[in-house]
This record gives C-alpha cells, sequence and structure tokens, in this order.
C-alpha cells in the first residue's frame, strides 16, 4: 500500500532527477569555460587585470552558495534583471565553480615547467598561440582529478537550488513528503542512493578519462 | 542614500548578530565534533582490521556521496517518523558534524599515511605499544600534516552553516532573508550578509595561520603545503 | 637475575619469507653480555631482516629467539617489553621528527619507563652528552645533519639501558665524512653493551668486533674472530668477498 504510493510518485521523481542533470550540466560548462578564462588571465594577463581576477575569486568562494543564489535570484530583481530559478541556480552554482575551477587550472598551469613556454616563444609563437598549443593541452589533462572533484562537488551543490524553489530532486522530494508523510523516510532515503549512484558512477567515469588521457610520467595532482 | 542605508544597517544589527552567533555555533560546534569522529574514522582506516576499516570506509562513503541537504533532510524530516525527533538546531549541529567527521577522516588519514613508516617502527623499538606510538609520535605529526586542509574545512562549514536556513534555523543567512522579506531591500540586505561572510573568512584565515605559525616544527608540515587555497 | 652462564641472545634456525621469496633460510648464533658482534655480507642477503626479526619488527616465520632465557618469539611473551631491553638504531634514522633532540632521547623514558620528567630529561642530557650533542639538544631532526641525527639515534637507544642493541647499516646513508663521527661513538660503547652491528665498514669489523658473521643467501656461511676471518677464512666464498671489499676500500683502518 504504502509501496504503491511510492511507485506513483517515481514519475515526479525522475522529473526532480532531470532537472538536477541538467542544473549540473549547464553549470559546469559555464564553471569550466569561465574557469579557463581566470586560470590564463591570472597567469598571463597583465597586473591589474590579474588582481581584478584575484578579487573576484575571492568573493567568490568567500561566501556561501545560498547567499549567492539569494543574491542573483531575489537581489538582481531590484535593480531591473529578473531571472527565473533555474537560470538564477545555474549562474550562480556556474560562477562559483569557475572560482574554484580557476584554482584548479591555476595549479596545473604552475605545474607545467616554465620551459615549455620557452621553447615554444622560441619557435617563434607568440603568447596566444604557445598558450592555445602548448599549455593548454597539458593544463587540461592536469586538471582531470581535480577538475572530476569538482564535479561531484557540483552536483551534490545542484540541491541548493531548492531553496530558491528549482523543481530539482530535493523540491520533488518534499513535494512527496507534503503529500504522503509516511513516505518521509522512505523517500530521502531514496533520494541519497540516486545521489548516491550519480556520484559513484561520475567518479567511475573520470577514473577513466583520467587514465586514458594521461601523460605518462606526469602525476600531479591538483585538488580543490 | 548613504546615510539612510547606514541606518538601515545599524537597525538590522541586532538581528544580524543573533543570526551571526548561530551560525558561529554551527561552525564551531560541527568542526569539533567532526574532528574527533573524523580521527577516530581515520584511525579505523589505517589501523583497523578489515571489519572496523570496511565500516569507516562505508561511512565516509556514503557521507561523501550524497549532498549535505539530503542528510539534513533525513535527520530532520525522515527521523521524527521513526520516533526521532530533533530541534531545527540539533538537526543542523548533528548533519555538519556527521558530514565534516566524514570530509576530515580523509585528509586526516592521508596525512597519518604520510608519516613516514620509519616513525613507527622506531617507536615500537623503544618498546610503545600501537596506542603510545600513534599517540605520541604518529598523531602530533600527523595533524600539524593536516593543518591546511583543517583550515579549508572551516572555511566550508562556517559557509556551508547556511544551509541550516532550509531547515529554519534562525542563522545569519535565514535573518538576512527575514529581515529582506519584510523591507523588500533584497539586494543591500544580502550583500551586507556577502560582505560579513567575507570578512568572516578572511579573519578566521588570518588566525588559523597564526596559530599554525605558531604550533609549527621546522621538517614538518610546511613543505608539505600541497592544497591551493589562498583564500 | 642474570645468570652469567646463560647466554644472553640465543637466535635458532630463524627462516623468514617476503610472499613467495625466502630471504632467511635457517640462522642460528649466539651472543654474550657485552660482546660485540658485526654482520657482514653482499646486499639483499637478509642481514636487516634478520635484526628485524630479533626484535620483532618483522616476526619471523619459523625459529625461537631468547633474551636472557625468555623467548621473545613466544606468542604469548609482552613484547613490548622485551623491546625495552633491545636498543634499534637504523639506517635513515627515524628521529621523531616533532621532537627536539633532547625529547627524542627523553620520551622512551618518560612514556615507556615511566620516568618522571625531570629526571628523564637529567638522563637524556647525559646520554646526549656521551655522544657530544649537548649543544643541539634544542634543536629538532630537521635542523641536524645526518651524523648529528644517526648520534641521536644511538643516544635515544642508550637511554634506555638496553642488553642489546642493534644496529642496522648506520652509516650507509651518511656522507663519508660525516661516518667517522658515528664510529667513534660505536667504538666508545664497546664492551659496555652488547652490539650487534650490519655494517659495511670493514675496518670497523676488523678492529672493534670480537666476532664477525658472514651472511649470504639467507644463511650464515661463515663466522669467526677478525683476526680468524681476514687472515684465515675457511670458506673460499668468504675469502673472496673479504678480499674484494679490502680493495675497494682499501684495507684502511676505517674503523
Amino acid at each position: 500500500m504504502a509501496l504503491d504510493t511510492l511507485i506513483e510518485s517515481l514519475p515526479s521523481l525522475f522529473d526532480g532527477l532531470g532537472i538536477t542533470l541538467l542544473l549540473t550540466a549547464f553549470s559546469i560548462v559555464l564553471g569550466t569555460i569561465v574557469g579557463i578564462l581566470l586560470a590564463t588571465g591570472r597567469s598571463y594577463a597583465s597586473r591589474p587585470i590579474a588582481y581584478l581576477i584575484l578579487i573576484y575569486e575571492k568573493i567568490l568562494r568567500g561566501i556561501p552558495l545560498l547567499v549567492l543564489l539569494f543574491l542573483i535570484y531575489f537581489g538582481l530583481p531590484q535593480i531591473g534583471i529578473n531571472l527565473d530559478a533555474f537560470t538564477a541556480a545555474i549562474i550562480g552554482l556556474g560562477l562559483r565553480s569557475s572560482a574554484y575551477q580557476a584554482q584548479i587550472f591555476r595549479g596545473a598551469i604552475n605545474s607545467i615547467p616554465e620551459g615549455q613556454i620557452h621553447a615554444a616563444y622560441s619557435l617563434g609563437m607568440n603568447k596566444l598561440k604557445a598558450i592555445r598549443h602548448v599549455i593548454m593541452p597539458q593544463m587540461l589533462r592536469l586538471s582531470i582529478p581535480g577538475w572530476s572533484n569538482e564535479f561531484t562537488i557540483l552536483l551534490k551543490d545542484t540541491s541548493f537550488a531548492f531553496a530558491i524553489g528549482v523543481i530539482e530532486l530535493m523540491r520533488q522530494g518534499r513535494y512527496i513528503q507534503v503529500r504522503d508523510p509516511d513516505l518521509v523516510l522512505v523517500v530521502y532515503l531514496l533520494i541519497a542512493l540516486i545521489f548516491f549512484i550519480l556520484v559513484f558512477s561520475t567518479n567511475k567515469l573520470l577514473r577513466y578519462v583520467e587514465k586514458k588521457y594521461q601523460m605518462a610520467g606526469y602525476q600531479a595532482e591538483v585538488h580543490r | 542614500m548613504a546615510a539612510d542605508f547606514g541606518q538601515f544597517f545599524i537597525n538590522s544589527l541586532p538581528d544580524l548578530l543573533s543570526g551571526l552567533g548561530n551560525t558561529l555555533l554551527l561552525t564551531f560546534v560541527s568542526i569539533t565534533v567532526g574532528f574527533f569522529l573524523g580521527i577516530a574514522l581515520a584511525l579505523g582506516r589505517v589501523y583497523g582490521n578489515k571489519i572496523v576499516n570496511g565500516f569507516c570506509v562505508g561511512y565516509i562513503e556514503l557521507i561523501r556521496g550524497t549532498p549535505l541537504l539530503v542528510q539534513l533532510f533525513i535527520i530532520y524530516f525522515g527521523l521524527p517518523s521513526v520516533g526521532i525527533i530533533f530541534t531545527p538546531i540539533q538537526a543542523a549541529l548533528l548533519g555538519l558534524a556527521l558530514n565534516s567527521g566524514a570530509y576530515q577522516a580523509e585528509y586526516l588519514r592521508g596525512a597519518i599515511q604520510s608519516v613516514e613508516t620509519g616513525q613507527m617502527s622506531a617507536a615500537r623499538s623503544l618498546g610503545m605499544n600501537k596506542l603510545q606510538s600513534i599517540q605520541h609520535v604518529i598523531l602530533p605529526q600527523a595533524l600539524r600534516i593536516s593543518i591546511p586542509a583543517w583550515s579549508n574545512e572551516f572555511i566550508y562549514l562556517l559557509q556551508y552553516s547556511s544551509i541550516a536556513y532550509i531547515i529554519q534555523v534562525s542563522e545569519l543567512t535565514a535573518e538576512g532573508k527575514f529581515i529582506a522579506a519584510q523591507t523588500f531591500r533584497y539586494l543591500e540586505v544580502f550583500a551586507m550578509i556577502a560582505v560579513i561572510y567575507l570578512l568572516l573568512t578572511i579573519v578566521s584565515t588570518e588566525i588559523i595561520d597564526r596559530i599554525a605559525k605558531r604550533l609549527s616544527i621546522p621538517g614538518i608540515g610546511a613543505a608539505k603545503r600541497v592544497s591551493l587555497r589562498d583564500i | 637475575m642474570e645468570d652469567s652462564s646463560m647466554t644472553m641472545l640465543e637466535v635458532k634456525d630463524v627462516y623468514k619469507s617476503y610472499g613467495d621469496v625466502a630471504i632467511l633460510k635457517g640462522v642460528s648464533f649466539t651472543m654474550e653480555k657485552d660482546e660485540t658482534k658485526v654482520i657482514i655480507g653482499p646486499s639483499g642477503t637478509g642481514k636487516s631482516t634478520l635484526l628485524r626479526c630479533i626484535n620483532q619488527l618483522s616476526p619471523p616465520d619459523k625459529g625461537h629467539v631468547w633474551l636472557n632465557g625468555v623467548e621473545i618469539t613466544n606468542p604469548k611473551s609482552n613484547i613490548n617489553k622485551m623491546r625495552e631491553k633491545i636498543g634499534f638504531v637504523f639506517q635513515d634514522f627515524n628521529l621523531f621528527n616533532h621532537l627536539t633532540a633532547l625529547r627524542n632521547v627523553s620520551i622512551g623514558l618518560e612514556k615507556v619507563k615511566k620516568i618522571e620528567k625531570e629526571a628523564a630529561h637529567k638522563r637524556a642530557m647525559q646520554e646526549l652528552s656521551r655522544v657530544g650533542l649537548e649543544a643541539q639538544a634544542g634543536q629538532y631532526p630537521a635542523q641536524l645533519s645526518g651524523g648529528q641525527k644517526q648520534r641521536v639515534g644511538i643516544a635515544r637507544a642508550l637511554a634506555m639501558d638496553p642488553d642489546l642493541i642493534l644496529f642496522d647499516e648506520p652509516t650507509s646513508a651518511l656522507d663519508p665524512e660525516l661516518i667517522g663521527d658515528v664510529l667513534d661513538v660505536m667504538k666508545s660503547l664497546c664492551g659496555k653493551v652488547a652490539m650487534l652491528v650490519v655494517t659495511h665498514e670493514m675496518g670497523f669489523a676488523r678492529n672493534v668486533a670480537d666476532e664477525i658473521i658472514f651472511m649470504e643467501g639467507g644463511i650464515i656461511v661463515e663466522q669467526g674472530s677478525p683476526k680468524e676471518m681476514f687472515t684465515n677464512a675457511k670458506m673460499a666464498r668468504t675469502r673472496e668477498f673479504l678480499g674484494r671489499i679490502g680493495a675497494l676500500y682499501g684495507d684502511q683502518e676505517g674503523g
């Protein structure tokens, strides 16, 4: 009997799972693109720009995700920017992730020996070419362990979107709890299990990718 | 306009301060309880037999593989259905502590394992038993090695304590939301809150760094700073 | 309680394997009070493993070890109590990194022998003076040279008043110019405490040992006084090894 109601709730949990996955996907992409720009900027751009980037990173790593989400979703409308909850969540999650990813990428860049870029210049490459063809490929490979870590953190952090009303997995769970109070423990345990499976499988997948693209002899580990 | 904001800030101060009190309570209690839990788990992982080790790994993987929010909901909403009822603050403290314990266990384990095996051999050769060796030789070194990671954990807890808002604990973020909802000045309020968190982060980092310097011993920890945080 | 007619250390038929590889294949010998024995032989032949079997850091697979008539290898005996009587000096020093030189020497006294702190520190300072390092008492291992570290290691072992000190290639990790200081300390201990030393320092073996044991392939090939071993060894292999080493080290008075 309780099982029936649980099975009836499954579709809504699936919807929630879908939103969770979308949130993760969009945010990680945003975070990665911005993160690479920030890291490259901090290492290779002019002093003032590097300093601005530093400030940005410190702010985004220094305030709670929840406060950031509230600022974007509730605060921005005051100056005319109205975002729906889903978009606000992606921007909040993505920008915060970009600050942490910048750290990972920068660590990777720093572990590339200086001789690499000298060799690139000696071949006649300008700065942009050198970064694109010599630094970037190495940086990306070295970042994989730290990036994988960040990915799973982001996956779990999407649960915060609950607080601004995004109907992802947690909120679906809450709705089910309110509708059928008997199911409360089962539902959240089930949600925990779903997350666990997601985290576990992405970790396995990313570890496979890491092995595949590893540069022979290069084992620098860069973590958040 | 600035004066108006100033006045607003001063009016909000009492509520914000009470919220801040709860935030600090949550942070300090959970990092402390989490620390002892973390040490127990780490020692279980490194020195325990198969069963103890398995249990510790299981616990750590479960906690780290699921969102903090889910853990809180299970404690606050789920457990009452089997008769265990917590107040919001109790649930938040429990959830944060159990969560932190798992994460601290991981870096404590790394630190314990990075103390060379020769140290244990030397301690045993003097006639110390396993417990004495761990207590007097391994842990003093491992704890110093973990200081950077521990400092990170403190900052994380400071920020993640805001999650308690969701289960109705009146910490800093909750107070902010409350004031904002009444005055509709969302942007200013949350900007203020953000600044407060930033200041807390900067001050705590500075304090922990000072303490670390006091405790530092030449040859331990300093060279092993692998963490990249430069908050 | 010590019966002077009883051998201090008896090692009997010790076997030890790591996985499939047999390291020790039946080693037996004895030691008397205050005797100095040196074990020599090619690397990887189980010499260090033998030392670790004696203080049970690596318990032997088969065989027995007795210290003053008490069987260490008996599972029922209190190994920690036994280890108080056996000192160990490591090739890699293994000084406690988080403690000063003084505390490195006193910690065994404080925590294992339960001696009161002030008395323990006083004794530790005595031992440090004995090895010539009282000025370094407040320094941490990271601030000491290799030779100084090893001398602290010896002081740490001495402070426990052991019946026997095991030396596992004590000078192998040192720069050549620092070896002399450590060997001098070891020489000063001869006749005051039993020493079982695994080393490549032939000069030391020749000039200081009461008996030399030549090990190869996990067994004792030959043992005898330095005179016998260096000038009149019975086994061809012994003559060969000592001859080669003599040529390498120039038969010098390295001891």
